[in-house]
């Protein structure tokens, strides 16, 4: 593992990041399909914009660990597919917004697809390589999590903050995007009275 | 501008990956701590990129909350 699992303070909070920021997005989405609150659906889609971002990254800081640890960018590991296919069923989300012209409809559309989109993400993401015969990867299949490492403490004192650090980080990235939504939402409420 | 600097920027990793065959690959010295270099060079340019856009964003609803009045 050498000096590489110091990526533990940045290749997994990432993956963290990305579903506590799906999880408010879909959280939002069940709110929005209570109320029909354009609020709620600025939030979901924001979040999840973000979530996506993280996710990306997360893919790419994985993919060069793998190259130099594992010794190739990419390898069929129920995980790295898994994640992949995750990140996708979100990309997706993105595009399907983007494709819908009516804003009621684009967020009904859009909210009902998160809510299956979520708990796939999470299988496949997590679960499914959790129960994968073989895998490469940390913490899924038949491999031991970090935690089982004798890891010394240093790491493990630096990697809760991480994680904290990095989801604070992307809930201020979408709370930016949420505001200046909220602005242009707030304008257009004013200018047509319901 | 701006594009041609990020470009610039993405292309010196692609520059990094060309020497990935030899033995003084620097990658694989120093307990590959360079790796992790790499990783935190990839978040930082991600954010940095997505704040860029963020802040494009703003613009543009700053003119047309402008634009409005």
């Amino acid at each position: 593992m050498d000096e590489t699992v110091r990526n533990l303070n940045y290749h997994v909070p990432m993956w963290f990041t990305m579903i506590a920021l799906l999880s408010v997005s879909v959280a939002n989405s069940i709110k929005y399909l209570k109320t029909f609150d354009m609020r709620y659906d600025i939030i979901a889609s924001k979040c999840a914009g973000v979530g996506v971002v993280f996710g990306l990254m997360g893919l790419a800081t994985g993919s060069v660990w793998a190259r130099f640890s594992w010794g190739d960018w990419w390898t069929t590991d129920a995980k790295l597919n898994g994640a992949a296919i995750g990140v996708l069923m979100y990309l997706a989300y993105l595009i399907l917004r983007n494709s819908l012209e009516d804003a009621s409809k684009k967020a009904r559309v859009s909210s009902v697809y998160s809510i299956f989109a979520f708990p796939l993400f999470i299988v496949f993401a997590w679960v499914l390589p959790k129960m994968a015969a073989n895998s490469m990867h940390p913490g899924s299949g038949d491999t031991v999590g970090f935690n089982k490492y004798p890891l010394n403490n240093n790491l493990r004192m630096t990697f809760y903050p991480a994680v904290m650090g990095w989801i604070a980080m992307g809930w201020w990235l979408a709370t930016l995007l949420i505001r200046n939504e909220f602005l242009i939402h707030d304008k257009q409420s004013n200018e047509i009275p319901d | 501008m701006k594009i041609k600097l990020i470009f610039l920027f993405l292309l010196s990793f692609i520059t990094n990956s060309l020497f990935a065959q030899t033995q003084q690959n620097p990658f694989y010295s120093n307990g590959k701590i360079y790796v992790v270099v790499t990783v935190m060079s990839i978040i930082f340019t991600g954010i940095i990129i997505y704040l860029v856009r963020i802040d494009r964003r703003l613009k543009k609803t700053e003119r047309e909350l402008k634009d409005n009045k």
